[in-house]
């Protein structure tokens, strides 16, 4: 019962019932239209002949008097049909016809008139029904009367033919719709159930289950792969949520451990004032480091769950190229190094002018770490740092290519995870998140970053989708 | 090492106030619900010289805002009872264009747009230091006296023309790039106050994210090189442990 519950109550049973009483109505409307119609046009032509055998007869009896009209009746009724003929005289004395037992009074009266009536030839027996008849009574001039009419029975029984084949066609509708609607019912929620019962074991945190999929390419298959699409992507945020709950754990902590070790020592063996002093800065400078590397960490966790999409704008990358080299380049040359900008032509792009920026700018910090000075050559190339913007099709590409060490092609993916740091770099400031927060703002953005050899150096690109992001499913 | 507040003396930020001689005595109204943090900023203020009153919730905040006479405000984003935003959206409805600083800890670039949208003048995200919220208070303080109008700028015998792009050290001309004169131009607009990185990096170079690197102090040294190279005095001065300030040092 609970389950038959379960099936009416679903949104395809109810469907189906409503469709099943539009299409009934429908039949139903149909049909009694057809019917009403088919009688009318039957009780036309009865009309129609009746009048042109009035007009007939009492052309006879006018060229030929009474005697010619009794005698013409009598030869038309004694023909078999369903006509109905009869003349009587003032008086109501019958003088010729194929008709008795009218109800009284049924001749007084001129005109038209639906009455029961028997034949003569069927008078005598009482087993015999009454019949219907349309007929006319037509007034000679002489007292006589003519009365012309037409049997009703084969009018009924169409009638009545097509009012059955009307029941039995909206009986076998509503049969044939609610087996139907049943059948599919019961299809469409076993597809759900299933989908329910998945659901249902996500929910308890197995979060590696995804919706079956028929394969029929229907509307229930299009929610279950856009809603799979949908957990593919939950999964993935919850396992960077993951990521960066252990990275913080990691890699703050460890920095934690040494500012409170750094206090402890300070309060058990400082001395002089000096001391204390020297303690608390050294305290101040590792906060400040901590609140670096936590500030990154969480722009980075931001841009991977995608809420920086809404500060989106036209600029040009171009610009931003200039922008970034002009910040940057002081700090390269005190260093000896020379750092270029090459961007002549304008490139426009859609995102987060700040994001993409920034993004820029830690390459381009991230390159004059790892780039020797000029004069101290490495491989035979003098220490340079080229900035470029450019169109390719309708990608805008923004790199940064550099002639330091570079990156051993095995270990370039590695590195733009979060907190990767080659050990050779070990020594060099910095949080590790440089790299890993360009590659969040290029996925932030439809784009990715890629490392590449720049024979010798290092080439970073970030590649971004000109118009922004492309919305999934949207 | 940079030289923190002294912690032995009574007067940790003395330093700080050291370096500004000339400091204007503001009347500050902190509201900030963290009775400790409140504490401490209010503290922090008075011994840098400024008259400071703390609120610690948002009702409170602005009724005091409202009666007294404040040169800035600093308010926190999150209040019980009326949301820091909120009490500077009715300041504002009621006419009142006192400056306001929001401290939040919600670090972000859109937060920031939304605080300032609000109505808010500046934003600093949490934590801060002391010195990083003084400098700002003291140029939204010093805002109001509208200096930002003039065409010709002077500290010294230095001399910037807004019009004319044209930068003389007594009658030498000094040529600049654009991003060195208006790296220049803000500090001479805010000659005689300490200005932080943040706020340069900001406001002439409208970035807001951290460079990591200390691009801002080679900047600095360039342009030193260039306006007080081969002059006996010095205008261009470094605050330890905040920032950078443009002053005469003459007097």
């Amino acid at each position: 019962m609970t389950a038959l519950g379960k099936l009416f109550r679903t949104t395809t049973f109810k469907l189906t019932l409503v469709y099943l009483t539009v299409f009934a109505l429908f039949a139903a409307f149909l049909l009694g239209y057809f019917a009403l119609n088919t009688r009318r046009l039957i009780t036309e032509q009865i009309t129609d002949t009746v009048n042109a055998e009035i007009t007939g007869l009492s052309e006879q009896y006018r060229l030929g008097g009474i005697r010619r009209l009794v005698a013409v009746v009598d030869a038309r009724a004694r023909r078999p049909g369903s006509s109905l003929y009869l003349v009587t005289t003032f008086a109501g004395e019958s003088l010729a016809g194929n008709v008795t037992s009218l109800p009284p009074g049924t001749l007084d009266n001129a005109g038209w008139t639906e009455t029961a009536y028997r034949r003569l030839d069927e008078s005598d027996s009482a087993d015999h029904p009454e019949h219907r008849a349309l007929a006319r009574v037509f007034q000679l001039p002489g007292g006589f009367r003519l009365l012309v009419g037409r049997d009703l029975d084969e009018r009924e029984r169409l009638y009545n033919i097509v009012i059955s084949a009307g029941r039995w066609s909206i009986a076998i509708v509503i049969v044939l719709g609610l087996v139907g609607g049943l059948f599919v019912t019961r299809r469409v929620l076993r597809r759900v159930d299933a989908m329910t019962e998945t659901t249902r074991t996500i929910m308890q945190g197995d979060l590696g289950g995804r919706l079956p999929v028929a394969g029929t390419g229907d509307e229930l298959d299009r929610l279950a792969e856009n809603l799979n699409l949908m957990l593919e992507r939950i999964e993935a945020l919850m396992h960077g949520l993951k990521e960066v709950s252990d990275n913080i754990a990691h890699d703050l902590k460890t920095p934690l451990t040494r500012l409170r070790n750094r206090a402890e020592q300070a309060l058990r063996s400082a001395k002089k004032e000096s001391e204390y002093r020297a303690a608390l800065e050294n305290t101040i400078e590792e906060s400040d480091g901590l609140i670096r590397t936590f500030n990154a960490l969480l722009m980075i966790a931001r841009a991977e769950s995608g809420q920086a999409r809404e500060n989106m704008s036209e600029f040009d990358a171009a610009e931003i190229a200039h922008d970034i080299g002009e910040l940057y380049e002081p700090l390269a040359e005190e260093k000896g190094i020379a750092l270029k900008v090459e961007a002549e032509t304008p490139a426009p792009l859609k995102g987060n002018r700040e994001l993409i920026s920034q993004a820029l700018a830690n390459l381009v910090d991230n390159s004059i770490k790892y780039t020797e000075p000029r004069n101290a050559t490495v491989n035979g190339v003098p220490g340079e740092i080229v900035v470029r913007a450019l169109s390719e099709g309708d990608r805008i590409l923004l790199t940064v290519a550099d002639s330091g060490p570079g990156i051993p092609e095995a270990d370039r993916s590695r590195v733009i995870e979060r907190f990767v740091r080659l050990e050779q770099s070990r020594s060099k400031a910095g949080s590790g998140l440089g790299l890993s927060l360009a590659s969040a703002v290029a996925r932030l953005h439809g784009g990715e970053l890629t490392l590449a050899d720049n024979n010798p150096g290092l080439k970073s690109i970030i590649a971004l989708p000109r118009g922004g992001p492309v919305q999934i499913g949207g | 090492m940079p030289p923190y507040p002294d912690i032995n003396g009574q007067r940790p930020f003395g330093r700080i106030a050291e370096a500004q001689p000339d400091r204007v005595t503001m009347r500050l109204l902190v509201i900030e619900d963290d009775r400790d943090a409140a504490d401490y900023l209010v503290k922090a203020f008075r011994e840098v010289g400024h008259v400071a009153d703390a609120a610690t919730d948002g009702d409170d905040g602005l009724a005091m805002a409202l009666g007294g006479q404040y040169d800035v405000l600093i308010v926190d984003r999150m209040l019980p009872k009326r949301d820091g935003l909120a009490v500077i959206g009715a300041l504002r409805a009621k006419g009142m264009e006192t400056p306001a600083l929001i401290l939040s800890a919600l670090g972000q670039v859109d937060d920031r747009v939304k605080g300032l949208r609000a109505g808010g003048d500046d934003y600093l995200p949490k934590p801060y230091s002391f010195s990083e919220l003084l400098a700002r208070v003291e140029v939204l303080a010093r805002r109001r006296v509208g200096r930002s109008e003039e065409t010709v700028l002077r500290v010294g015998d230095l001399k910037l023309d807004r019009l004319s792009h044209q930068v003389h050290r007594g009658q030498e001309e000094i040529s600049l790039q654009p991003r060195e004169f208006r790296l220049l131009e803000y500090l001479m607009q805010h000659a005689g106050q300490v200005v932080t990185r943040t706020m340069l990096l900001e406001n002439v170079w409208d970035y807001h994210f951290d460079p990591q690197t200390n691009v801002i102090d080679v900047h600095i040294s360039r342009l030193r090189s260039k306006i007080d190279k081969g002059f006996s005095l010095p205008l261009l001065h470094t605050v330890r442990g905040a920032g950078y300030m443009i002053r005469d040092g003459a007097r």
